[in-house]
């Protein structure tokens, strides 16, 4: 049999707000998720992940939308795929848009995902959005003190050596919390690694 | 073995960069796309089903009255939701959003001199049934204005979101119209391929439309399609 042809994908465009992340932005209609993944006392270290998205001149893109897709606090998706599941109640998945921080940031709360199977080092997946994107951008976030595990994850070993820092999060050891840092780079010298998924 | 998801094929899809879509230049990414083996990460993805969905959602003619009705044709918007092996996809989450009939945008950005529908949102969601089918009720978009070219105009459309069974087979795409003489001036519609534009665009059809009510609209969607690949 033929296969079916896949469906084009067309840009997220300026004016998702109201329907994808309509809570955080003020709309009335409800949100299924927003930038806390945190529901009740879900166990694992809570983290917050932070950054900018920044165009080609450098500047900050305001109508970006970013979700990330993560692994709880043993490395267990809540997904059927994943054997393990996860049994602690979390869902794993955010979803925020740069357009209602004063400084253009996403922010998550959520917590440090363990590692899926072994092989992997801690990671987060994220998929960004925005107008002038035709089609919506694959990356990961790994953390700047994971040293020992980054050195061994067979995909950061696929990334040339001097792009991987593109997707390490830095620890901010100023902050009581455990907050980490990573804008993405759409374009320049430090353009993100962006994954064929 | 274990079940993976077949590759995005590159050539129903656009490309990052599209000049004649000007806001590509400094937003799309230049240098290659560095492939993934997936892993669990890739084969899993968030999962929403019906209990997610508020009694409204799918039926943006009421999800957002406010003491009227809003203006405009109503429409059914159906279809289903395939992989590219024709298996249908149960269970699956679909988010749509659109300008109200006279082509604005709730969103506060949205600039375009055209009133707003006091009786209108814009948003709404739906998730699938056991044949893959989902279903909305709405107001047909209209075209508007926007400033990527001299007297750029958008085709009336409607954006949709899907997560698919996995994060792989995401998609976020728009539905256009039997017909609209907008296409063909479009620098978003025509970065598609010339072989897949036709996939973007829905069919107007008797069977969905509901007598005296609203007119039937029918659109299909084509996700990534499982395939076994041996463990190494």
């Amino acid at each position: 049999m033929s296969k079916l042809r896949q469906t084009p994908s067309q840009t997220v465009g300026p004016f998702f707000a109201y329907a994808l992340t309509p809570e955080q932005y003020g709309y009335d209609f409800t949100s299924i998720a927003g930038g806390s993944l945190i529901e009740g006392d879900v166990p694992g270290q809570r983290i917050r992940i932070e950054g900018r998205v920044l165009d080609g001149k450098g500047e900050v893109v305001p109508d970006a939308m970013i979700e990330i897709w993560q692994a709880d606090g043993e490395g267990r998706y809540a997904h059927s795929a994943d054997p393990r599941g996860s049994n602690v109640g979390f869902r794993g998945f955010g979803r925020m848009g740069t357009g209602t921080d004063p400084q253009s940031r996403f922010i998550f709360d959520t917590i440090k995902p363990g590692s899926v199977d072994g092989a992997q080092a801690p990671h987060i997946n994220v998929v960004v959005f925005m107008r002038g994107l035709l089609l919506h951008a694959f990356t990961r976030i790994y953390f700047s003190d994971e040293a020992a595990a980054n050195a061994r994850d067979p995909v950061l070993a696929s990334v040339p050596t001097e792009r991987r820092n593109t997707l390490i999060a830095v620890r901010d050891e100023k902050s009581a919390g455990a907050v980490y840092r990573l804008d993405i780079h759409m374009q320049g010298p430090n353009e993100t690694v962006f994954f064929d998924v | 073995m274990t079940e993976t998801y077949a590759p995005r094929d590159w050539s129903s899809q656009p490309p990052y960069l599209h000049p004649d879509y000007k806001s590509t230049v400094l937003r799309a990414p230049t240098k290659p796309l560095i492939p993934i083996r997936q892993s669990l990460s890739e084969i899993t993805g968030p999962v929403y089903g019906h209990e997610s969905l508020g009694k409204l959602d799918a039926d943006l003619t009421r999800n957002a009255i406010k003491g009227g009705e809003p203006i405009g044709e109503r429409i059914v918007v159906t279809g289903r939701v395939l992989d590219e092996n024709g298996r249908p996809q149960p269970n699956m989450l679909i988010e749509i959003w659109q300008a109200n009939a006279a082509g604005r945008y709730v969103h506060v950005v949205d600039q375009h001199p055209a009133p707003l529908d006091p009786n209108f949102l814009g948003g709404g969601r739906c998730v699938t049934d056991s044949e893959g089918r989902y279903k909305f009720t709405t107001i047909k978009p209209g075209a508007y204005p926007w400033g990527n070219h001299e007297n750029a105009w958008r085709p009336a459309h409607i954006h949709f979101s899907l997560f698919g069974p996995s994060l792989s087979t995401r998609l976020v795409t728009q539905m256009y119209f039997p017909g609209d003489p907008l296409l063909a001036f479009d620098p978003i519609y025509m970065g598609t391929p010339a072989d897949c534009r036709e996939l973007l665009i829905s069919r107007f059809m008797l069977e969905h439309t509901q007598p005296s009510f609203a007119l039937g609209y029918e659109f299909d969607f084509v996700l990534r399609g499982r395939r076994q690949t041996p463990v190494e």
